[in-house]
């Protein structure tokens, strides 16, 4: 992936090598080199457990301004369900007043595009039991994490459009038909928990181009958000989103909506790693629907977020059952929108095949990365297998990796520099004591 | 020069089940093999595994890649199959209720092993062990 397609950079300031982040990257995307830490960008899957990791806040993620929706005339916000449990009210519909407020024409909600992917998730559970367990496409870091490092999971993701896709397509077809607005005069913006969808909206999964303009982050928002709250008088029916939609947020919340009993949710990128291990081993064949987030709890502990995820996460089960009550009446405005918009399956499939990400080959010829396979092996029997992380890889197996690779070297590690300055220094001594050789020739 | 891999399987010990495949796995994947192929290997190498350390006193699981096949082995030091036509019927199993309440033996394990190889071979006698070999082809 190029390097500035991605979201999570490092500040190399504020870095100090620390190596603490390098232990806990699902895709061991991360070394320490001279003191600071480097980013693999094509193994990086954005997950953002470096940013939850480092002590010194040195990783951050790149997203746009509050600024940027300035450069379109009709600018809509499309608020994350995550967006709505990061504050404390009694009304919904103010938290959405909140964003026009501070600069936006219109919202789409990101909960109701998800009540309207969980229609079509249903139809293509019911074509295709054979791929089971069919796998969410909702968070693009596990599906990057798939395409890393479980290829053979590939074929079982749900190629359908996201929830924010599918926000983003809607509102614009929504306003270019009733306000007769040209599409490309729309500017969407993502109200966005998530840093993976950053790099999604520049590289998007499945389709060649993503409809999203932009993802504003929720914590730098925030406060502006929280400002605006307290002075809103007058409250508007903006929400039309039930609260099955709104779940979404929270892990499980998707599985929920789809209303089948055989599924199962996974939060924590570690944790859904475990899973799909065992769905690669044929475990979970009666499995019909995996849902996994990386971040723990889902998208209320994505990295860009502000409320604890906990306080979060409770905030969203409230409002899920509070507005459970009107989903009768929301279902229908769901089909009243798929009806009026023309939504068609079609329009949710991916356009484009989703590719494996070969990074953790060693090799493209399978007889040259066999034989790098077994030099790996024989690098590793020399190192300590301590995997400390001194030589700024994660541990001695990627060390040997790297290695082998040429990006690194054997003395990289400490205990091998070790036991070379000890060789050294008994070589130093032994030449001192040497008597320097007679410089007289033998004459004959 | 084909790669081996070889590994000890425990009986019972269901902790420590599942890491071998796991290591074929991550070897394959290292070594770029096609996704299709990595999906069989790692259903058998897994069945395999499980079957040994379910239904036998421990074994060995051994791995054998070279360029154009992977050969998964599985050796165990008994009890053996009496019945192995028997053994071979989708959802037989004689794994005790204790195992069946974890998940397991559901009497997958040797059909499933033989519909995911390309070649499957089983031989086995009450009293002495089992063996079963397979072959998936890489292509
Ligand atoms: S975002 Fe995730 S994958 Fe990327 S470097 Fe950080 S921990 Fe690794
Ligand atoms: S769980 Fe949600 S916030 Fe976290 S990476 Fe996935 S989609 Fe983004």
């Amino acid at each position: 992936m190029p390097f500035n397609l991605h979201s999570i950079m490092l500040d190399r300031e504020k870095c100090r090598g620390c190596t603490n982040c390098i232990k806990k990257c699902p895709t061991e995307a991360i070394r320490v080199r001279n003191s600071k830490a480097r980013i693999i960008d094509q193994r990086c899957i954005d997950c953002g457990e470096c940013i939850r990791t480092c002590p010194y806040h040195a990783k951050y993620a790149v997203t746009n301004s509050l600024d940027d929706i300035q450069k379109y005339e009709y600018k809509v916000a499309l608020p994350a369900p995550s967006f709505y449990a990061q504050f404390e009210t009694d009304d919904i519909n103010k938290l959405l007043q909140a964003l026009l407020e501070i600069g936006f024409d219109d919202i789409f909600e990101v909960a109701k595009a998800a009540e309207i992917v969980t229609e079509f998730t249903k139809q293509f559970i019911l074509q295709r039991r054979d791929k089971i367990p069919i796998i969410s496409s909702a968070c693009p870091a596990v599906v990057r994490l798939i395409q890393t490092k479980f290829p053979d999971l590939i074929d079982n993701i749900l190629p359908l459009a996201s929830p924010m896709e599918l926000a983003a397509y809607l509102a614009k077809k929504k306003i270019n038909k009733q306000k007769g607005i040209e599409i490309n005069k729309i500017g969407a913006f993502f109200i966005s928990p998530c840093a993976a969808k950053m790099t999604y909206v520049k590289l998007p999964l499945g389709f060649e181009r993503s409809y999203v303009d932009g993802v504003i982050a929720i914590k730098d928002i925030y406060g502006l958000v929280r400002s605006k709250l307290r002075s809103i008088k007058d409250v508007k029916p903006l929400s039309i989103s039930s609260g099955k939609g709104i779940g979404w947020a929270a892990s499980g919340g998707e599985s929920l909506a789809l209303g089948i009993d055989e599924y199962v949710n996974v939060d924590g990128i570690h944790n859904v790693i475990k899973v799909l291990e065992e769905i690669e081993n044929g475990r979970l064949n009666n499995i019909v629907y995996f849902e996994g987030l990386a971040c723990s709890g889902g998208c209320v502990g994505g990295p860009l977020t502000i409320e604890n995820p906990y306080v979060a996460k409770n905030r969203i089960k409230k409002w899920s059952s509070k507005l459970a009550t009107s989903s009768q009446v929301l279902e229908e405005t769901t089909n009243q929108i798929i009806n009026s918009l023309g939504i068609k399956m079609e329009d949710l499939l991916f356009k484009k095949e989703l590719e494996v990400n070969p990074v953790l080959e060693l090799d493209s010829d399978i007889e040259e990365a066999m034989k790098k396979y077994e030099r790996v092996n024989e690098i590793l029997k020399i190192l300590p297998g301590l995997d400390c992380g001194a030589c700024g890889s994660p541990t001695c197996k990627t060390l040997a990796e790297d290695i082998v690779r040429g990006l690194a070297n054997d003395t990289d590690c400490i205990f091998i520099l070790r036991e070379n300055i000890k060789e050294l220094a008994k070589k130093m001594v032994e030449l001192s004591n040497k008597i320097p050789p007679s410089l007289e020739r033998d004459e004959d | 020069m084909p790669l081996t891999m070889e590994f000890d399987i425990k009986a019972g010990d269901f902790v420590l089940a599942g890491e071998a495949s796991s290591k074929i796995k991550d070897t394959l994947k290292k070594l770029g093999v096609k996704p299709e192929i990595l999906k069989k290997v790692a259903i058998v190498s897994y069945e395999a595994e499980m079957n040994i350390v379910i239904h036998s006193v421990g074994g060995v699981l051994k791995a054998i890649i070279s360029k154009d096949k992977i050969e998964i082995i599985a050796e165990d030091r008994g009890p053996g199959i009496e019945n192995i036509e028997l053994a071979m019927m989708e959802g037989y199993s004689t794994a005790p209720e204790e195992i069946r309440n974890l998940g397991f033996g559901a009497g997958m394990g040797l059909p499933n092993m033989k519909k995911y190889s390309d070649y499957f071979e089983i031989e086995s006698q009450k009293g002495s062990g089992t063996r079963v070999y397979m072959v998936v082809l890489n292509k």
